[in-house]
């Protein structure tokens, strides 16, 4: 006969708390199956009382929010943890904080509402550093390509090449300069499926701009969230703003 | 400027490279420590992909003794993967740690540990970007004094002409000795250069110094004699043993990497050294006498492991874990002490017994019980004897019961093929055996969803082993007879599909037979397979076999020599054999006596328990068997209260714990 596991079944979830963390500086360069395990551990470390899936192997009852890609830094991730017994959000994160390593940053730490946090994030916030990239070629670039209704690009996955609209997810694109030769793109994006990244961006400029940046771009999620009536984005740990707020169309920088 | 970090150079190339997380650092229980505050300076290299480096115990038990001396400072470094290694070579970076990103080649040291022959190319890679020049000879002030250690060093031969000393044993007092000799040397301002420093070092017996020891050849190609070159310096250097374990519960604080890694735990050492005596493992001859770590010391270890690193599984390493005389009582302990805790257990190297399947079980009270692994290594009864390890059918068949019977599904079998004397038929029995574990599993079990997985493996004699002297199997022969077992195990209609069957192809073991028995005259042999491109010769998608092969046909054939010559060729007792200098304890009389009772099927008894056969190891190295059982037992964890229990580094020394958690209780 297979074995069931022996004795009650976990203890159940008494609390949720949802987490906003950073992944600054060389940590930026974590994966999101490397920041999870980090994750995992620090828990640990911290002494989080976590709650446990049932079965053989029991996991930590923690939800992901799509992950800033490996190389990307970010100041808006975000987490669920589901807990089996209480604690109070603020100290948590202080603890969680303590435990990760610096550049795995707790900026906040809230308690879960009833609205999922999959439907309190819709759109992220991108500051995109172009270091050799001048400002001029890059608004013009930006130009070519919100003048377009659709911008074709393609995708190296496991499952082969995939082509997609990369147009039609960007809600707004600005260049902004650090100086003559650093542009930055600061780009609103709308999560689509499939989603479109700071490394699509770039490519639907170079394919309407030929712009192609000689040293790597540093991309930088400054937020994420419900986007708003002005374009920008609002927090999900935030109170719920009213929902009349919420933009319904598109708007085009 | 030395000991600048080079991250701001190396950053932008990060996005550009496969798994860049390989080269940040940052682990947790890492450190950073200031340059100019350190009078000595050691890198530690583990050479291959960081990946597999990262949770090596050598480099990590070192790496935290050498720390936490006040004026010392160890940095990390890995073999950089291919991507990498061609962009640092572009932009003109070198070889760095990936602590604070400091150039190796600003080191006083680097030692490099060779757990396997196949890290030999990246070794000449780790120098060369380094900027540190290939050979010895070429070396001077201004570069690292550099030092092989690990099993492999224990017939360092090949790569003499590319390290400057070598560390036989274990490392632990060895490693702050050669410390207390350089920390000497350069406040006297060093003295007499780079050769009088390799002196001290030799001349105190810390090291094996390969350039103070000449080597003679007969015209026939075989080793004349190997002598020393100038007086002071040992005859034979010796290895290092240390004596008390539990002095060194190291790593008290395990690295915890913030990339995947091939071991996703902690280990914790219960013992070191294994005197079950077969003859083909190099790790059971050159680590003796055995020497258990107390039940208090390992559940210390353990908590304060689990406490500093967060992971969730601790495996409780050994040659032969199940063999420590209280493994029942810490089985039970800890199993005891982390019920509902999600930590799990796990036992690697257990031998063929139903305690182990006692013990398996206590590990996984409430978790899955997916597989157990079993070594019998020779697939006849008779081959078995050959090679001393004492497992019958019987035995096998008994055990595998009781796991089906307990709801283990699935049994992994370990064997090795082109063992001295073996047969077709030897080989073939693995079919046979596997037949009856899956009989004997659909039987205990009531149900025919079990598996049995036979995996196998070319067998390379080692160095201070029996068959030191034995002719290795040839690929050919290997290949042909993995094919009649596989096409064997294919075809039974009645459990061919319960059987999983994996093999290797035999082709690198015969490289690694050529580095693991092969003398000073293969290093030319490794230089020209880097040169050609060699890198990273323990991962199959790097490993070419006829880059070797045309090496060897190169370098070797115009000597009178040949790759069949160092690996195919049974040796006779007289030869010289390349390693003969290098004092392991192990007497040379024994090893070839136990190579003769081996041929004639002998078995030999555990000395643990039975009657000392004399190997050598005790009086040479003035050394004891050290086991228990103490009688003590691991109580449970107090806790302690609402506060974290201790992310940070525990008590240093053999202190006592910060909780009542081992007391005695006898």
């Amino acid at each position: 006969m297979p074995r069931r596991p022996e004795g009650p079944p976990p203890p159940p979830v008494v609390a949720r708390v949802r987490v906003r963390f950073a992944k600054r500086g060389r940590l930026r360069f974590l994966s999101h199956r490397d920041v999870a395990r980090t994750f995992e551990r620090a828990l640990r470390r911290a002494d989080v009382p976590m709650a446990y899936s049932a079965g053989f192997s029991p996991h930590p009852r923690i939800s992901w929010l799509g992950a800033a890609p490996t190389g990307a830094a970010s100041e808006a991730e975000y987490v669920e943890l589901a807990l089996a017994d209480h604690r109070q959000p603020r100290a948590l994160g202080e603890v969680l904080d303590a435990a990760l390593p610096a550049g795995l940053d707790v900026v906040a730490c809230a308690p879960a509402t009833a609205t999922p946090l999959a439907e309190l994030v819709d759109a992220s916030h991108w500051w995109i550093r172009l270091p050799g990239v001048a400002p001029t070629a890059l608004a013009a670039a930006v130009e070519a390509l919100l003048a377009r209704d659709l911008v074709e690009v393609e995708r190296v996955t496991k499952d082969g090449h995939r082509r997609f609209d990369a147009r039609q997810a960007v809600v707004l694109m600005v260049c902004r300069a650090e100086n003559d030769t650093c542009a930055i793109l600061d780009t609103v994006v709308r999560h689509t499926t499939p989603a479109v990244r700071p490394d699509d961006m770039l490519t639907a400029l170079c394919v309407v701009a030929g712009l192609r940046p000689s040293v790597p771009p540093e991309p930088l999620r400054l937020g994420q969230g419900r986007l708003l009536a002005d374009g920008t984005v609002a927090d999900p740990l935030m109170p719920d703003r009213d929902d009349a707020e919420r933009l319904v169309g598109r708007i085009d920088a | 400027m030395s000991g600048q970090s080079l991250f701001p150079r190396l950053e932008p190339l990060l996005p550009r490279v496969r798994k860049p997380v390989r080269y940040l650092g940052g682990e947790g229980n890492s450190q950073v420590k200031p340059w100019d505050d350190a009078l000595v300076r050691w890198c530690l290299m583990y050479p291959d992909a960081y990946e597999v480096g990262l949770p090596n115990q050598g480099v990590q038990i070192l790496y935290e003794i050498l720390n936490e001396q006040p004026d010392v400072l160890a940095e990390r470094t890995y073999s950089v993967w291919s991507d990498l290694e061609e962009l640092l070579r572009e932009h003109g970076i070198p070889q760095f740690t990936v602590d604070a990103h400091r150039a190796v080649g600003d080191f006083d040291l680097l030692g490099v540990s060779f757990a396997t022959e196949l890290g030999y190319t990246n070794l000449l890679t780790a120098l060369d970007l380094a900027g540190i020049p290939l050979y010895a000879t070429d070396r001077d002030e201004r570069h690292p004094i550099v030092i092989a250690g690990g099993h492999a060093a224990f017939n360092p031969e090949p790569i003499t002409a590319f390290v400057d000393a070598v560390v036989l044993g274990d490392g632990e007092q060895a490693v702050l000795e050669i410390t207390d000799v350089v920390r000497a040397f350069k406040t006297a301002a060093r003295p007499g250069g780079r050769t009088e420093l390799l002196m001290r070092l030799a001349r105190r017996g810390l090291v094996y110094v390969p350039s103070f020891y000449d080597v003679d050849y007969r015209p026939d190609g075989r080793i004349r004699a190997v002598t020393p070159n100038r007086p002071g310096v040992p005859a034979r250097p010796a290895k290092h043993t240390v004596s008390n374990l539990d002095a060194w519960p190291y790593p008290k604080a395990p690295l915890v990497p913030l990339a995947e890694t091939v071991h996703e735990r902690m280990s914790v050492e219960i013992f070191r050294g294994c005197t079950r005596g077969c003859r083909f493992c190099q790790a059971g001859m050159i680590t003796r006498p055995v020497r258990e770590r107390s039940i208090d010391t390992i559940g210390e270890m353990v908590a304060q492991g689990l406490a500093a690193s967060g992971f969730t599984e601790v495996g409780l390493l050994s040659l032969s874990s199940a063999d420590h005389t209280e493994i029942g009582e810490i089985a039970k302990g800890l199993a005891d002490r982390y019920e509902g805790t999600h930590t799990s257990l796990s036992l690697p190297s257990t031998r063929v017994d139903a305690f182990n399947v006692t013990l398996a079980n206590e590990f996984s009270r409430n978790g899955r019980r997916s597989g157990l692994t079993f070594a019998p290594e020779g697939g006849s009864e008779r081959l078995r004897r050959v090679i001393n390890k004492m497992v019958s059918e019987e035995d096998l068949i008994r055990t595998v019961s009781t796991a089906y019977a307990q709801g283990w599904r699935q049994v992994k079998l370990y064997f090795m093929c082109g063992l001295p004397t073996e047969t077709d038929e030897d080989v073939l029995a693995i079919a046979g055996l596997a037949r009856e574990v899956i009989r004997a599993g659909r039987r205990a079990s009531g149900h025919r969803d079990i598996r049995c997985t036979v995996s196998i493996g070319g067998f390379v004699p080692k160095a201070h082993t029996p068959f030191q002297w034995a002719a290795q199997a040839s690929h050919e022969v290997t290949d042909a007879r993995l094919r009649l077992l596989r096409d064997a195990i294919r075809g039974d209609r009645e459990v061919g599909r319960a059987i999983g069957f994996r093999y290797h192809d035999g082709r690198p073991g015969m490289i690694e037979g050529l580095l693991a028995r092969g003398d000073r005259r293969v290093g030319a042999v490794i230089e020209r397979v880097w040169r050609d491109g060699g890198r990273f010769d323990g991962w199959s998608e790097h490993f070419s076999f006829e880059r070797w092969e045309k090496a060897c046909v190169e370098v070797l054939e115009p000597l009178g020599v040949s790759l069949d010559w160092f690996t195919t060729r049974e040796r006779d007792e007289r030869e010289v054999l390349p390693w003969d200098h290098l004092d392991s304890g192990l007497d040379r009389d024994w090893l070839w006596s136990d190579w003769q009772e081996a041929l004639r099927g002998a078995e030999l008894d555990d000395c643990r328990w039975t009657p000392c056969y004399d190997c050598g190891v005790c009086p040479t190295m003035g050394t004891q068997t050290q086991i228990g059982p103490t009688g003590r037992i691991l109580l449970p964890l107090v806790s302690t209260g609402p506060s974290r229990p201790g992310g940070s580094s525990g008590p240093s020394g053999s202190g006592s714990p910060g909780r009542s958690a081992d007391a005695a209780a006898s």
